[in-house]
């Protein structure tokens, strides 16, 4: 045998013991609380009218969050890349990365000292009748404000990648801004816009911090399925809180696969990296 | 926000960022968040190094497994771990309501960042620098530290500083599993919520303005150690 496999064969099993631990572990644990008292208090789960309440208004806000930030994020990634400011780039950077590195209970604190009753809108929005803290529009914004990010900074590196020979091509043709954009550049960067669509998705499904400060938890009403799991957890239903959970789960894998299929190239190449015989690694 | 915050003029700000649990829960985030950094800076680079270099059964599952908490709400993040290490864990492992349950959480949350930023500098570093130290006579470990190390150093400190970002205001997955008691294992977002809960808004903003200098500061960090580990690539 060579001893030099020895180390090898070590680290891999420490590796894969820490995601084991920290990963596959827990994930089980999902399915195994879930059905701990067999189906029936499952189905039971699923039809609550709350449960259905929950899912409906996480439905309404990644249905809202994700096309607005689409649409914003590759309108901010072709100002930034297309017309790049002279000065600065490393501010809005970090200003279009801070909502991934805020933590969401700030988020949530903030669009409440802005549009909550003392907040600097307050008085206009009562005045108006209009709720947002405490009722949906409020998780809404929560739910856009903390998705911001995603589609910026996926499609930025893409737009860099394709320049704009073929734009200026389809100009000197004639065509229009309206049309280049849409026969050009539109499908140039389709995927990288999807991978940014893939984790809006994600996220908006997933957040529950920045909702949990707005919504006001009122069962069946303000509440979505994020809130339902500690809800229900917090009340004693363990197999409803679980079921949540593993629709939850099922739908964050779902998102991997996804990711997977429209990931930029550079990572789906590293599984496949690497097929030489053994006797050539260094270690 | 920030205005909301100085609202009572410096020097109430002061006196609630300064106040006993603030303080208390500030520090637990604070040194939390850099073991976690620490513990994340060796198994991730770890993991990569597993990914790149090894070659086994599944490895491209694993490889998009490491995802996975990216994708996972993190309050289910939170019930699960508390289901594996709550009091009826299975593996004989309880660390609910301790300061340990904080570090599982946010290691759990932030084990990508490193992982995926050391993945493509590894792969894309020259294996012949490793070769010519072997052929002249380095050890592994030899290698390791002085060949390959400094190579990967940029991305390692670049998705150290990203995971410090996270972990810092980190909520969703901590607060079933930490319980949060107050100067024990209260962490910096629960004692916001809690502080919102109760109507204080002007103490919660203090100290998320803390928070918040915190994450910019760490994110223009990241951005820079980026843009030298591109560099070093190039």
């Amino acid at each position: 045998m060579r001893s030099g496999n020895a180390p090898r064969y070590g680290l891999r099993v420490i590796a894969l013991g820490y995601l084991l631990l920290l990963l596959a572990l827990p994930f089980g644990a999902i399915v195994y609380y879930t059905f701990q008292d067999g189906v029936q208090p499952v189905l039971d789960a699923l039809t609550d009218e709350s449960f259905i309440a929950a899912l409906k208004l996480t439905l309404i806000a990644v249905l809202i969050a994700v096309p607005a930030n689409t649409i914003f994020g590759v309108a901010c990634a072709m100002a930034l890349v297309r017309h790049p400011p002279r000065r600065g780039t490393w501010f809005i950077n970090s200003l279009i990365g801070l909502p991934l590195a805020l933590s969401p209970v700030v988020v949530g604190l903030a669009l409440i000292l802005v549009y909550g009753q003392d907040g600097w809108f307050g008085t206009w929005l009562v005045e108006n009748g209009i709720e947002v803290i405490f009722s949906t529009p409020g998780i809404v914004l929560a739910t856009i404000f903390v998705t911001l990010p995603f589609v910026v900074r996926e499609v930025i590196p893409v737009l860099r990648e394709v320049g704009t020979d073929q734009d200026e091509a389809a100009w000197t043709l004639g065509a229009s801004r309206f049309q280049t954009f849409f026969r050009i550049t539109l499908p140039a960067i389709r995927w990288g816009v999807a991978y940014g669509v893939v984790l809006t998705m994600a996220r908006a499904l997933g957040e529950y911090g920045a909702v949990a400060v707005v919504s006001g938890r009122l069962a069946g009403k303000t509440e979505t399925l994020t809130l339902h799991v500690d809800e229900e957890y917090l009340r004693f239903n363990e197999v409803a809180a679980y079921t949540t959970s593993l629709v939850l789960a099922a739908l964050a894998v779902a998102t991997l696969v996804l990711m997977n299929v429209f990931k930029p190239k550079e990572y789906k190449e590293v599984a496949d990296v690497d097929r030489r015989p053994p006797g050539h690694q260094a270690v | 926000m920030i205005a909301s915050s100085f609202e009572g003029g410096l020097s109430a700000f002061w006196e609630q960022v300064t106040s006993p649990a603030a303080v208390a829960a500030l520090k637990l985030t604070f040194v939390a968040s850099l073991i976690v950094v620490a513990v994340n800076a060796v198994s991730g680079t770890l993991i990569a190094w597993v990914l790149v270099r090894d070659d086994f059964r599944g490895k491209s599952v694993v490889n998009a497994v490491i995802d996975l908490p990216f994708a996972l709400p993190t309050i289910v993040a939170g019930l699960t771990l508390l289901a594996v290490y709550g009091p009826r864990s299975p593996v004989g492992l309880d660390v609910s309501y301790t300061r340990a349950a904080i570090v599982v959480a946010m290691l759990f949350v932030t084990l990508p960042f490193v992982v995926r930023a050391v993945q493509p500098v590894l792969i894309e570093l020259d294996r012949e620098m490793e070769e010519a130290a072997a052929s002249l006579g380095a050890r592994p470990f030899t290698i390791f530290r002085r060949i390959v190390l400094p190579n990967l150093l940029p991305a390692m400190l670049s998705g150290a500083a990203l995971s410090f970002g996270k972990a810092v205001g980190e909520f969703g997955s901590i607060v079933l599993i930490s319980g949060n008691i107050p100067f024990d294992t209260e962490v910096a977002s629960v004692w916001i919520f809690k502080a919102i809960e109760s109507d204080q808004p002007g103490a919660a903003a203090a100290v998320s303005v803390v928070l918040l200098v915190l994450s910019f500061v760490v994110l223009a960090v990241a951005d820079v150690l980026e843009r030298r580990s591109r560099r070093h690539d190039a």
